[in-house]
């Protein structure tokens, strides 16, 4: 920590996004995260190169509902796909293939099922991008100085001034506490 | 650690390992990511060699294309009574090979098999690219390509819909489905590893290229939470998919009434050749890429020796099949069929095509028992490229030689490829071949983020848990060690 960057920081303490405490192990910031969580913080996020297994819940968040917006959406797709079939074939140009009856439905299986695949699938890879907010080209961590390290082998806890809790000093020395390699301050 | 120390000792140690010992994430990072963030002058030589022969091909395929959509699909061989010729051969052949990029990365994902992390990216790209390849053949096959979305539902003014009860209707929608499945399914792979190209970028444009493919994706707990999960819930909608996909080119053969078509065991046997084809594709690609990026500590034998198992085990799969369709030809007693299954194995014309097909997909694949043939690099790839040819062969002998002899021995006729046929096959191949090596110089060809993740849990639970729970399970009373 600079001198030069405390006393920004004191300067326009508003302007901050939060503190950000980097580590080097998925196991000192999962330590960190959950004591973050007992102290009573609760806008914090940790920023990671890949998905630490009980991160989440260490950080408190609650599980994702992403799996029953797919089964729903996956509903609507066969319905939707069966409806396309069965309306053209047997409402709006009906026509006699072979004998069969209009609604043969056992010659509809495989397009609704295919669907049903599509509208999940999609609504899996596109709501989980939604949710996440994005594409979002920039957001306040990436000042955090060495961030690019992110994706790479450092992990990031990061304690947000929108937190009730927040507090520079008390904040500050909390993360200093749980031994990281550094804490900066995160500019918005 | 003491969990290791459990195994048996083995002739080649290294297969015990999906990945290198000791792997750093930073060093995993510069190996991967090097090699597409170095600048475009220190391109190594053999990518260049490889795309200019790509390039050229390509530049064939494109001709070829022209010409036929100038002079009409009588350029190729295709006519009464084999309306299906190479354009459907190859059409199924392609398809088939893209199965096994999504088995590795969606099906093997569901059964928690560690060892597909490094193999998964390439062979997702390599289903990808094996789509494109297959999906134009149908379109070129229509006469008026120009014309393909009539296939598809959409409002028009004749008030027509497409024939929905119809096989090649629905092919249309598996493939369309399937492609683009796909692609979302590789994209959000992605994801993150273009995140850390970002990061590492050499240059501005790198950094705009690659952050703006990224999507500004940060690695927050929240986002991979919800990534994981979308993730997950991609493969679990891929498997059947899969599946469904090639089932349903089958039943483009098995719903029409042509002797040696209209047979129930079409479907899986389908999904099994496919497989294998793929696989022998997926080692046809990695034995090279291993070479020339130096990726052997994490593409290991081990993964190849997996592969080599597939193989084996899905290309009995597929022997089985032809001899379940000898059977029923004979057994069902009747007179075409029987004599539709004379004609592939001793007719006097093409005889040769199924013998060599049983010697490439049934023969050549025994030596894979042998743990020593299914570590060695240069014998996987031998055999990977004998099983391509047989199930080309394959592909040739249901379609093509079983249309030539049907009902009617007034309407037999031969069937003869043309120098166009060929020139389309050989030109798909430099299509696949060029924008495979566009993704290996532009993207990076393993999953970053996964192989971290698999050092992370090696370092916690030894380098394969499977195998770990395997011998707490043998050895009784051992157990709890594990759960580090």
């Amino acid at each position: 920590m600079s001198e030069a960057s405390t006393l920004r920081a004191d300067l326009a303490g508003s302007e901050l996004f939060g503190l950000a405490a980097e580590f080097n192990t998925p196991e000192e910031i999962l330590a960190a995260a959950n004591r973050a969580r007992e102290t009573g913080y609760k806008k914090i996020e940790a920023y990671t190169p890949y998905a630490v297994e009980g991160l989440d819940e260490a950080l408190g968040h609650q599980p994702t509902r992403l799996g029953w917006v797919v089964l729903f959406m996956g509903t609507l797709g066969a319905l939707g796909g069966f409806f396309m079939q069965w309306f053209s074939n047997v409402q709006y140009y009906p026509l006699n293939i072979g004998g069969k009856p209009l609604n043969s439905w056992p010659n509809f299986i495989v397009i609704t099922f295919e669907c049903a695949v599509l509208v999940s699938a999609f609504t899996a890879g596109l709501f989980m991008l939604a949710r996440n907010g994005l594409p979002k080209p920039y957001h306040s961590i990436f000042n955090t100085p060495n961030f690019e390290h992110a994706s790479r082998d450092k992990f990031f806890l990061c304690i947000e001034t929108a937190d009730q809790n927040f507090d520079l000093e008390r904040t500050k020395q909390f993360l200093e506490d749980q031994m990281p390699n550094q804490v900066s301050e995160v500019e918005l | 650690m003491a969990v290791s120390s459990k195994k048996t000792a083995r002739a080649v140690v290294e297969i015990d390992r999906v990945i290198g010992k000791g792997e750093q994430y930073g060093a995993i990072d510069d190996v991967i990511n090097d090699p597409v963030l170095a600048g475009p002058l220190k391109t190594p030589r053999w990518w260049w060699v490889g795309f200019a022969i790509a390039m050229t091909f390509l530049g064939v395929y494109l001709t070829s294309i022209i010409y036929l959509i100038t002079k009409g699909t009588g350029v190729w061989g295709n006519n009464v009574p084999v309306a299906w010729g190479f354009p459907i051969i190859n059409f199924v052949w392609w398809i088939g090979i893209g199965h096994a990029g999504t088995l590795i990365s969606a099906i093997l994902l569901l059964f928690r098999q560690p060892w597909r992390t490094s193999i998964n990216r390439f062979a997702e790209a390599m289903t990808i690219f094996a789509v494109v390849c297959a999906g134009l053949y149908p379109i070129l096959h229509l006469g008026r390509p120009w014309v393909f979305y009539w296939l598809a539902p959409y409002p028009n003014t004749l008030g027509l819909f497409p024939q929905f009860r119809s096989p090649l209707d629905w092919d249309l929608f598996a493939i369309s489905t399937y492609g683009s499945v796909s692609v979302l399914f590789w994209y959000i792979g992605l994801i993150p590893d273009l995140a850390s190209l970002r990061d590492r970028a050499a240059s501005s444009f790198q950094r705009l290229l690659y952050g703006t493919l990224c999507l500004g994706w940060n690695g927050s707990a929240k986002a991979w939470q919800r990534y994981q999960r979308a993730y997950l819930l991609l493969a679990a909608l891929s498997f059947p998919l899969v599946l469904s996909v090639h089932s349903t080119i089958a039943l483009d053969f098995a719903v029409s009434q042509v002797p040696g078509w209209n047979n129930t065991v079409m479907p899986p046997y389908f999904v099994a050749g496919a497989v294998f084809a793929g696989f022998a594709m997926v080692i046809i690609l990695a034995v090279p890429l291993r070479k020339a990026f130096g990726l052997e500590h994490l593409i290991t034998l081990r993964h190849l020796d997996n592969c080599g198992k597939l193989m084996l085990g899905t290309g009995m799969v597929v022997l089985y099949g032809y001899t379940v369709e000898l059977f029923m030809a004979w057994y069902s007693g009747v007179e075409f069929e029987r004599y539709m299954a004379f004609n592939r194995v001793f007719g006097n014309d093409h005889w040769w095509a199924f013998w060599l097909l049983i010697a490439c997909n049934g023969l050549a694949i025994q030596p894979l028992w042998l743990r020593s043939v299914r570590q060695s690099p240069f014998w996987l790839f031998v055999i990977s490229i004998i099983v391509s040819i047989g199930m080309w062969l394959e592909r040739f002998v249901i379609v093509a030689i079983t249309l030539t002899k049907d009902f009617l021995p007034s309407s037999w006729a031969d069937y003869k490829a043309t120098f166009w046929d060929w020139s389309l096959y050989l030109g798909s191949l430099g299509l696949f071949a060029t924008l495979f090596f566009l993704f290996i110089r532009l993207l990076p060809s393993i999953s970053g983020t996964e192989v971290k993740e698999l050092v992370h849990h090696d370092a916690h639970h030894g380098s394969d848990y499977l195998e770990d729970i395997r011998a707490d399970f043998f050895q009784e009373g051992k157990t709890g060690e594990a759960g580090a």
